[in-house]
């Protein structure tokens, strides 16, 4: 049994709805007991989707333990194939039905449906939600893309063409990273044949061996499928992730190699943070301590732009991705830092308060021990939550993302003038040492003046009243009570005047 | 026993009852954990380790994490392959787990240890397990248990289910008093108080207590009134001790609020003059806070999905003080005896529906296209972009919404969504 604050990832049947949510034509049918279907507002809250994730749950309760569940999901099986006729179906299980082993893909296999069923295996108790979004995307492939063979020849005259493999819904900046990548891969005269999970259907699917090669823009969900298409059919694998500007280059460097292409010449102003980080304003970045934490991916990316384009010092480097330790190993060795694999949140907690570094690159979570810590945080990778998934557009990847990197990860240190103030004259009232960067806006409360007596009594009872509506609560008492010639403000004063100015 | 799309769809006509449409199949609701996420925060002193699964880890922090952020008090005590292996071991874990709370957050007093799906089926003897710790902790900290599992609870059930556990833990009582059963928000608790002293009810307490110490007392002599519907349990292990329940609709709007206060004062034998005069300033406050909404809501047509048993006390107050009309009324369980006041008040013919088929809850729902529909978040934003406006159901669990001067704000709740459609050009 282990001790958890917070998780880094969901159970394994989570990544598996994150890849079925992201597909078009393909339906999951989960056996989960009643209350699993949380899980939908994930989808419907955090990324702001506007349809219900495509999931079909038996939702068992335990009534139904006594009598026969697989009943339950055999029901739940017509009927999601009967009303959303899907292309595909995914069939697995919950971490509660994999103790009662009603074997979910064997029985949909066996009840002759209409559709391809994919059943899913899935160890709750041992993998964690982006184990189970690759699986998931390789036993999909699989089973759409076909017997293992040659690949066919491209049509003459056409320009090569790639996959992109990973994106996938609830992925960090998924969306907006497409976007980037597809522009960068346009401008070298490489078509974009199938992206897959997001937006793909079986079908397309299917269509994957027809490439060139293999974009992998999210190695934690795409790798198996990737080396799977590699043996089966052949497909390189182009593994730079875009993220930073050398990384950028580096990726099309190697996307142009796997293309057949002749170098491109170097756009060196194509992103704005090698200029933004070399004008004498970023002067003041060098050699800042940060800690980075997050998937391997992002970890690994985020250590480079911040050592060679921001000039950071990193500190400390970690990441929850298991499936990667090897690579969080290797990059940390490279910057001579103690790596930390680690899904354990208090033990991430305790290396950044050994550490104190200045800031801190992290995933929803580490906001939590920042703030505990009173440490500058900016977000590189997921879990995230609402705020994270912006309407704006906000890559991380390509010369764009590059862009919001320098911004992002700028933005909550404290800027350069208001620094040197700190430290030439310590006593100010208004900006001190413990007082957060002004730029933030967060200003020191000014008391309120006393306009009419409050009663005691009355005085707790504001207290009661969220504080974000309290100052205008005191307010309008006040007003109200000198309107009226009240000497003491009451209780009933109070509600007297919420009455009187509700609208 | 028949699967879920073989259940019949029947209507129940009851003795002057309204009919009750009774459906099995998926059901998007929450599990009885989710109401950690209030009771943490009312008793200051208790901690609620769920054992569990990693999915149970993050249902808290999906439906907790946007708020909380500082470390919360509750965890999960994660259940791992090896401890499904054999169950001594599992115990022996729990106990390790359990020793390193109590050292990371040593002023606790009182710690739930909460079932969920998978402890319930791998049959984790969770009783034994806090009697043993309970032994092996005191006096510093008291375990106590219960089951906030999706397959035995929904949602608000959760709070039933550690009220229950609460009850054999309340001090004995020979005097008459007066005990208010239900998790209520700071402000409500101390306006109702107010208004209760002032009529001469007391000694009165509350359940549960702001802090694990101050548990009231209880005997045959206590008389409680619910302040929340979803407490069948609860009332059980009250009366199980000789307590009795005052029977009242729920203190929802002006009308609930005063039927729930003169529930108590006639138990009290307090005169309809006194009753008046203590009630009747706040009650015209009400009233004339909800006439103001009154315009933006009448005959707007209601739609509400099953969330949290809030559902029946809601339509009653929108119907009769704001002049809305429910066109069905879901509620994942309905307690017959506890709402029989509330169903008597509901307009006749109100179609109710017990339990979820979501699929063909969703047709019927599309089909009426009501003007405002009550939802969870699963469903409020695809429902939002078929052009339907909701009101998103869990904010009714989190918000003060009893008591008079809460009145105009939960009607707001529900003004706010068609305020807003009105609003926005675009």
């Amino acid at each position: 049994m282990r001790l958890a604050v917070w998780t880094y990832e969901g159970p394994p049947h989570i990544g598996a709805m994150r890849v079925a949510t992201a597909m078009q034509g393909v339906h999951y049918v989960l056996h989960a007991p009643q209350g699993d279907t949380y899980a939908d507002l994930l989808f419907t809250m955090i990324e702001r989707r506007g349809e219900r994730p495509p999931v079909t749950y038996t939702t068992f309760e335990a009534r139904d333990l006594g009598g026969d569940t697989a009943a339950l999901l055999r029901a739940a099986l017509h009927e999601a194939c009967e009303r959303h006729r899907p292309q595909a179906l995914l069939v697995g299980a919950s971490c509660t039905a994999e103790l009662i082993q009603d074997d979910p893909g064997g029985l949909a296999r066996r009840m002759g449906l209409p559709v391809p069923v994919i059943p899913l295996e899935l160890p709750a108790y041992q993998r964690r939600e982006n184990w189970g979004a690759a699986e998931t995307f390789y036993q999909l492939v699989r089973a759409c893309a076909g017997p293992p063979g040659p690949r066919p020849p491209r049509p003459a005259g056409a320009p090569p063409r790639c996959n992109l493999l990973g994106p996938t819904a609830l992925g960090f900046r998924h969306r907006d990273d497409l976007q980037e990548v597809r522009s960068l891969l346009a401008g070298l005269g490489i078509a974009v044949h199938v992206v897959a999970p997001l937006g793909a259907t079986p079908a397309d699917l299917a269509r994957l061996p027809e490439a060139d090669f293999n974009v992998v823009l999210y190695p934690e969900v795409a790798e198996p499928a990737a080396r799977w298409l590699e043996r089966s059919f052949g497909q390189p694998a182009l593994r730079v992730v875009p993220i930073g500007v050398g990384a950028t280059r580096d990726f099309l460097a190697e996307a142009g190699r796997l293309a057949g292409l002749a170098p491109p010449a170097p756009a060196a102003d194509a992103s704005r943070l090698p200029w933004y980080s070399r004008s004498v304003d970023s002067t003041y970045l060098t050699g800042k301590r940060v800690f980075v934490f997050g998937d391997a991916t992002h970890a690994i990316a985020a250590a480079r732009v911040a050592t060679e384009e921001l000039g950071f010092e990193l500190v400390g480097l970690g990441s929850y991705s298991r499936e990667f330790a090897r690579e969080v190993r290797a990059a940390a060795a490279q910057y001579g830092v103690e790596p930390l694999v680690t899904d354990d949140y208090l033990e991430v907690e305790a290396r950044i308060a050994e550490l104190q570094p200045e800031l801190i690159l992290g995933t929803q979570m580490e906001r939590h021990i920042a703030k505990r810590l009173g440490i500058p945080c900016t977000v590189i990778s997921a879990p995230v939550h609402v705020q994270d998934f912006p309407a704006r557009h906000s890559p991380q990847m390509g010369h764009e993302g590059a862009n919001v990197l320098f911004d992002s990860w700028v933005h909550p240190l404290m800027m350069g003038l208001e620094e040197h103030l700190l430290a030439m004259f310590r006593e100010d009232t208004e900006f001190h040492d413990a007082a957060p960067p002004s730029h933030l806006g967060h200003a020191a409360a000014a008391p309120a003046p006393d306009l009419a007596a409050w009663a005691v009594e009355a005085e707790r009872e504001l207290l009661k009243i969220p504080f974000f509506v309290r100052g205008k609560a005191r307010r309008n008492t006040e007003r109200f009570a000198r309107e009226r010639g009240v000497a003491t403000i009451t209780v009933e004063t109070l509600y007297d005047a919420k009455a009187h100015f509700a609208r | 026993m028949s699967g879920a799309g073989a259940l019949p769809t029947g209507a129940e006509a009851g003795t002057a009852r309204p009919p009750v449409l009774r459906e099995r199949g998926q059901r998007e609701v929450f599990c009885g954990l989710t109401s950690i996420v209030w009771l943490h925060r009312k008793v200051q002193d208790a901690f609620f380790l769920v054992v569990g699964s990693r999915t149970c880890a993050h249902l808290l922090q999906s439906a907790a994490g946007v708020m909380i952020f500082a470390e919360p008090r509750f965890a999960t005590a994660i259940i791992e392959e090896r401890d499904l292996a054999g169950l001594a071991d599992a115990n022996e874990e729990l106990d390790r787990v359990v020793g390193q709370l109590v050292a990371r957050r040593p002023e606790i007093r009182l710690l739930f240890l909460v079932g969920s799906c998978p402890s319930e089926v791998i049959k984790l003897d969770l009783a034994r397990a806090a009697a043993r710790l309970s032994r092996r902790l005191l006096p510093a900290v008291r375990v106590l248990h219960y089951s906030g599992s999706g397959i035995e609870t929904t949602f608000t059930q959760g709070e039933d289910a550690c009220l229950a556990a609460l009850v054999p833990e309340m001090p004995a009582a020979t005097d008459r008093s007066l005990l208010v059963v239900g998790a209520l928000a700071e402000v409500v608790e101390d306006q109702l108080r107010r208004l209760l002293t002032a009529l001469g009810i007391g000694p009165l307490h509350f359940l549960p207590p702001r802090r694990a110490r101050d548990l009231a007392p209880i005997g045959p002599q206590t008389r409680f009134l619910l302040a929340q519907p979803f407490l069948g349990e609860t009332a059980r292990a009250l009366e199980a001790r000789g307590a009795r329940r005052i029977p009242a609709p729920f203190p929802l709007g002006a009308e609930g609020t005063t039927l729930w206060l003169r529930a108590a004062a006639e138990a009290w034998g307090i005169g309809a003059a006194r009753f008046r005069e203590v009630t009747a300033m706040a009650e015209r406050r009400a009233r004339e806070g909800l006439l103001r909404l009154r315009d933006g809501l009448a005959g707007k047509r209601l739609f509400f999905f099953p969330d949290s048993q809030l559902e029946v006390p809601l339509a009653r107050f929108l119907s009769r003080e704001l002049g809305m009309v429910p066109l069905e009324v879901g509620t994942p369980y309905l307690h017959r005896e506890h709402l029989a006041e509330e169903l008597a008040l509901l307009p006749a013919g109100t179609p109710l529906s017990e339990g979820q088929h979501l699929e063909r809850q969703l047709d019927r729902c599309r089909a009426a296209r009501p003007d405002l529909t009550v939802c969870g978040l699963g469903l409020a934003n695809p429902l939002e972009a078929e052009g339907l406006t909701t009101k998103w159901s869990i904010e009714l669990v989190f918000t003060p919404i009893q008591g008079y001067e809460q009145a105009a704000d939960l009607a707001g709740l529900f003004a706010r969504p068609l305020v807003r459609r009105d609003r926005l050009a675009v």
